[in-house]
């Protein structure tokens, strides 16, 4: 039953048969966390379309000048993906019941993801003090807005992952552990992601972006 | 007939939510201050709402007493009156009217309506009430750092918000956002509780189709909340980091008492266009709740089911999709691309159509009905009259043309208080007096509510009926005071003389409203059991009021809608949602299910043998 | 019964207070009649379904308020009732949005043959610049602004010599000539609002936005600030005047160019300074930067 059929029947009639009439009362076969975290990922992507949007938009009207890449936001890359690569073990280790695996890889990620944000914060460093760049460049605003509320949703995440090791340690129910892992991990997915969207908004376009702008 | 054969419902499966952390509250503390339970945080966000509410509402006397009575109060100077205004429309749409439908009555009904013990994360729920909070504290200090609040305007739209011509540029503007960015994140918790327990907390039988319609526009308005908040999230960090760190998002080249600034390459219209996408939006976060809770009003005091359920759900959802694309129409004279305007034209009228079918589909239902008039029904039937009137007038702003004339003056601001002021709060007043001896046990005076209503209603409509024909003169809106012009004629400022009194005498009749409220729960007739008679599932609890975990040992099941009144055969004129298929014909009182009054602590017992 | 009496009353009400009440849309003065045209439309459409509604329940609450053993009808939906009202709605919709979009086409097609006038708006006050001679404005950028340069017009273009400065005067337009409103700000938004004109446009900084009339009716009439500006929101007023034709080119006549304000500017500079050379540097070096801001950032 989709969500369409759902919302079709007409209400004052008996339903049909036994199992409708004893409807579980659900909408998506989904633990309830999960759902909240899709929505919170709908709300996530709103906010980061926006701001791409934003970025577009005022790309399209300026002198552009791109962001120098650095090998540092390329390694930054590297390092989220590591940390996401070290979740998804960690939830493969939590469905089969293997704890010991399970908080090894969990620390992983963890220490991935502050590594990256530790990068992020030397990228922001070399911005600033780069003698090469100009100040005034409204493309390190937006640099520095973007990864900066992306840093935030991952330190976000790290409240959850502390509570998801506290847990571990000590040794709640598996199933439990197994629910907030998975949690973990999707979040970390999705923030990998929007960093490969942004990433490749704000180095790859080399100007494409600006003409397409342009063009509405 | 809307119920299945008696024979059909033999064995039922005893219904319980898995995955429900309920929380059972040990001490005073945690039961009323530190309170998971979703019936104390209604209480307490509906509390902390109309708290500021009331600064607004004395705020608004002082900007009529400004308007009626120029140059009379010297005490009001232009920068107080500016920000006023701004503090006044902020507080009433947001910190108001957002978080008394969504915090609060989402919050008390949402899982008495669908059958669940509380919301499904209380913990979230609990921490949702206590960032609003911090919200409302941060927004209300304010008040008293030099300088003042902001009064850019409750749409702060920069370059303004933020230059020196604008009161409240030094530390208003900054706690103004701050205050926002604090909401949305109070907003967001919450919102994801209200739609995840709509939609997975339900209880047995309660299929999507059987929901009352409150429970369908709280749950749009938080879907709608929860995508548009985050353009208004996005645009208040800009600004501030365009305040606070110097950043050009918003701010182009700009000179200012012959300076250059060091602005330069930002575009103020890129925030209008973020701000509206959320505005528009938010209208209906006020709106749809409204609708929903007009629509079980009507029905349930007019003994009738609701006309057409299945068109007003669709016309929610229609509404709620369509109140994305149609933001611009606040910037028809703004500057942007004027092409812009037929697109977002057509949208706004098409937005109409569906907005016209609930109207209708509300009197319908009370075509050939058994109308009584109490309360609640008075207040449902004051609002569609205001409604309406706020809705017509809403064709004219969305028609690109007529609102180059209209647009910015006091036309726009009779509109929109006779639409989304006006119009949702007469709904929350009928709220009230319906919920009220749910969430008390007892009745609010009848007289006393006689008086609020007709002051309320006749006096709102006098004053925003007239304001609009000021509007057309050309009186513009924000304005300290008319000063000279040519073409004011002097009655004009006799009009505005008589609004602040209606102002002054509406607002008054509120005092009475909260004295109603205090003096009727501690001094009130006690209510009956099921005082409306109403068939739907938050008036069948065990307990009146409902305890903590709402349904003693086992959750009700549902064995149809929400709008069973004067079904023919059945034994009285409503048949409660949860009543077994065989009792229909009974005509005695019917017992609400699970039997009488459960000792304390053993709801939450139940929910643990249940895990 | 009361109350149905009441919902009569408002009814009754509001139609008498419309047709009888002595607040209206000021007289018209410009070619935008087209405009009142379709607010009438509108209100027609509108007012009918209004009273229609508000009768209706009226009627309700009068026929089926409770009486003792009264029982509603049970009647879920009228699937063919529903339809029939939202198709009825749809073509009320579409008979006002149809004048109001083909009115707009107009209102965003300048004519051709249009005069331009360039109007700036800053805390909180308007001024004022006409093209001129040859007919064509001069590039400006706000960052050529100073006090001998109110406007940042570009000292170096040509066009920009004979353009008509008017600071602190009033705004003059000739009857019956179309006239394309440039507007530009140099601080916040404002908005360019004449009441017998109807039509109105907000001002951006940083952009360049526009709308077009056609005067036709002369006389004196108010600008008033329609966009929140700050503090002197209120007092940010001016005066246009619609002339014939003679006293408009009179009036022309009089005003002085930017090229003799600059010379005039540069004469005292020298008196003050002295017999000192004058570098000239000071214009040399903006010149740089400068941009018609009509093509850098045209309007979103
Ligand atoms: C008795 C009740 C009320 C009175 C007397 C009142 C009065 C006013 C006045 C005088 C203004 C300023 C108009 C101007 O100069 O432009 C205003 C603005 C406003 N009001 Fe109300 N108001 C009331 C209730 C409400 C409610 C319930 C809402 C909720 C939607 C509301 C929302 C607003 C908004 C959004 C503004 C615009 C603020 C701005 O221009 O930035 N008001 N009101
Ligand atoms: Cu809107
Ligand atoms: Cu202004």
């Amino acid at each position: 039953m989709t969500i369409f059929h759902q919302i079709v029947d007409k209400p004052w009639l008996p339903l049909s048969d036994q199992v409708e009439q004893l409807h579980s009362g659900r909408s998506f076969h989904l633990p309830q966390k999960k759902l909240a975290l899709r929505f919170f990922f709908a709300v996530g992507t709103v906010i980061f379309s926006l701001l791409t949007v934003s970025y577009a938009e005022r790309m399209a009207y300026e002198v552009w000048r791109p962001l120098p890449e650095t090998w540092l936001l390329w390694s930054n890359a590297a390092v989220l993906l590591f940390s996401s690569v070290a979740f998804q073990r960690a939830t493969v280790c939590a469905r089969r019941g293997e704890t010991p695996s399970v908080q090894k890889a969990l620390y992983a990620g963890g220490f991935f993801t502050l590594l990256f944000l530790a990068g992020q914060l030397l990228s922001w460093h070399q911005l600033q003090t780069g003698n090469a760049l100009d100040p005034r460049n409204p493309a390190n605003e937006f640099f520095i807005l973007i990864t900066g509320l992306h840093g935030l949703h991952l330190l976000g995440g790290l409240v959850v992952w502390g509570r998801t090791v506290l847990k571990l340690r000590r040794g709640s129910n598996p199933a439990v552990i197994c629910r907030s892992v998975e949690l973990c991990t999707a979040y970390w997915h999705f923030l990998f992601i929007i960093w490969l969207a942004l990433f490749g908004l704000l180095f790859f376009p080399g100007g494409s972006l600006p003409i397409i702008c342009r063009a509405f | 007939m809307a119920n299945i054969a008696p024979t059909d419902a033999g064995y039922v499966p005893p219904a319980e939510v898995e995955d429900t952390e309920l929380h059972d509250p040990q001490s005073f503390i945690t039961k009323y201050i530190w309170s998971q339970d979703h019936k104390v945080i209604a209480i307490q966000y509906s509390m902390t709402a109309l708290a500021v509410g009331m600064v607004a509402l004395v705020l608004s006397w002082l900007m009529r007493l400004q308007l009626g009575f120029p140059e009379t109060f010297s005490f009001i100077d232009e920068a107080d009156y500016y920000q006023f205004i701004t503090m006044h429309g902020m507080i009433m749409v947001i910190y108001l009217l957002t978080a008394l439908f969504l915090g609060g009555f989402g919050n008390y009904l949402i899982p008495l309506m669908v059958g669940a013990r509380d919301m499904v994360f209380p913990y979230l729920n609990m921490l949702s009430f206590w960032v609003y909070l911090l919200a409302v504290l941060v927004l209300m200090a304010s008040f008293f750092v030099p300088g003042g609040p902001t009064g850019a305007g409750w749409t702060l739209y920069p370059p303004q918000a933020i230059l020196s011509g604008t009161p409240g540029q030094e530390y208003g503007i900054v706690l103004m956002l701050a205050s926002l960015v604090i909401f949305i994140v109070a907003f967001t918790m919450g919102g994801l509780n209200y739609v995840t327990t709509a939609l997975q907390g339900r209880t047995r039988g309660m299929t999507l189709m059987r929901l009352p319609l409150t429970v369908w526009g709280i749950v749009t308005a938080s879907i709608l909340g929860l995508l548009a908040f985050p353009a208004l999230f996005v645009g208040g960090v800009m600004m501030l980091l365009d305040k606070v760190l110097g950043t050009s998002f918003f701010m182009p080249t700009i000179v200012e008492l012959g300076e250059q600034l060091e602005y330069g390459g930002g575009s103020p219209l890129l925030f209008q266009h973020l701000f509206w996408f959320f505005g528009h939006p938010e209208v209906y976060i006020v709106a749809l709740p409204a609708f929903g809770i007009v629509s079980d009003l009507l029905a349930t005091h007019a003994r009738k089911s609701i006309f057409g359920y299945r068109m007003m759900v669709w016309a929610i959802l229609a509404i709620g999709g369509l109140s994305f694309v149609v933001w611009a129409h606040h910037m028809f004279v703004s500057g942007m691309n004027p092409y812009f305007g037929f697109f977002f034209a057509t949208t706004t009228l098409i937005i109409a159509v569906p907005t016209a079918i609930k109207v209708y589909n509300w009197v319908l239902t009370l075509w050939q009905a058994d109308i009584h008039l109490t309360l609640p029904m008075l207040f449902s039937i004051g609002f569609i009259v205001t409604f309406v009137n706020g809705g017509i007038t809403g064709l004219f702003l969305g028609n690109v043309v007529v609102d180059v004339p209209l647009s910015d003056t006091m036309f726009v601001v009779a509109h929109f208080h006779m639409v989304m002021g006006v119009a949702p709060i007469l709904v929350i007043f009928g709220a009230i007096y319906h919920w009220y001896p749910l969430m008390t046990g007892r009745m609010l005076n009848e007289g006393m509510g006689q008086f609020h209503f007709w002051v309320t209603f006749l006096g709102a409509y006098l004053i925003y009926f007239p304001m609009h024909y000021l509007g057309f003169i050309g009186v513009p809106r924000r304005y300290y005071e008319l000063g000279d012009t040519t073409f004011i004629p002097e009655s004009a400022e006799t009009l505005n003389a008589f609004i602040t009194v209606a102002a002054l005498v509406v607002g008054f009749a509120q005092l009475v409203f909260l004295y109603n409220m205090i003096h009727s729960f501690m001094k009130g007739r006690k209510s009956s059991q099921n005082p409306w008679s109403s068939a739907s599932l938050e008036w069948q609890t065990p307990q009146k009021p409902p305890v903590h975990g709402n349904w003693g040992p086992s959750l009700p099941i549902v064995y149809r809608w929400a709008y069973d009144y004067s079904v023919p055969g059945a034994g009285r004129d409503y048949v409660p949602q949860n009543l077994p298929p065989d009792q229909v014909g009974d005509t005695d009182d019917p017992q609400p299910i699970g039997g009488g009054p459960v000792p304390a602590g053993q709801a939450a017992g139940v929910m643990e043998a249940n895990k | 019964m009361v109350v149905a009496v009441i919902l009569i009353l408002i009814v009754v009400g509001s139609v008498v207070f419309h047709f009888m009440s002595p607040w209206w849309w000021t007289p018209i003065a410009s070619n935008w009649g087209y405009i009142d045209d379709t607010i009438i439309i509108t209100f027609w459409i509108t007012g009918t379904v209004f009273v229609a509604v508000i009768l209706f329940m009226a009627y309700c609450v009068l026929k089926f308020q409770h009486k003792e053993g009264r029982r509603a009808t049970y009647e879920p939906e009228n699937k063919k009732l529903e339809w029939w009202l939202t198709g009825l709605t749809a073509i009320g919709v579409a008979g006002m949005l149809a004048p109001g979009l083909f009115v707009w086409n107009q209102y965003v097609s300048v004519p051709e043959d249009a005069d331009v006038v360039e109007v700036l708006g800053q805390q909180w006050q308007w001024s004022y610049r006409y093209p001129g001679e040859d007919g064509v404005l001069g590039t400006s950028d706000a960052r050529l602004i100073d006090s001998d340069n109110p406007f940042g017009v570009n000292p170096n273009d040509p066009n920009g010599q004979d353009d008509i400065l008017v600071e602190g005067d009033d705004l003059h337009l000739p009857i019956d000539r179309p006239v394309k409103m440039l507007l530009r700000s140099i601080d916040v938004l404002h908005d360019f609002y004449v009441p017998q004109f109807r039509a109105k446009m907000d001002l951006v900084p940083g952009a360049v936005t526009f709308f077009w009339l056609t005067p036709t009716r002369t006389g004196a009439f108010d600008i008033l600030c329609a966009e929140l500006c700050g503090t002197g929101h209120h007092i940010m007023r001016g005066t246009v005047i619609v002339d014939n034709a003679a006293e408009y080119d009179e009036w022309m006549s009089e005003q002085e160019t930017f090229a003799e304000l600059a010379a005039r500017a540069k004469a005292e500079e020298k008196q003050q300074a002295g017999l000192g050379t004058p570098t000239g540097d000071g214009f040399e070096k903006k010149v740089s930067l400068v941009v018609n801001e009509d093509t850098a950032k045209p309007i979103q």
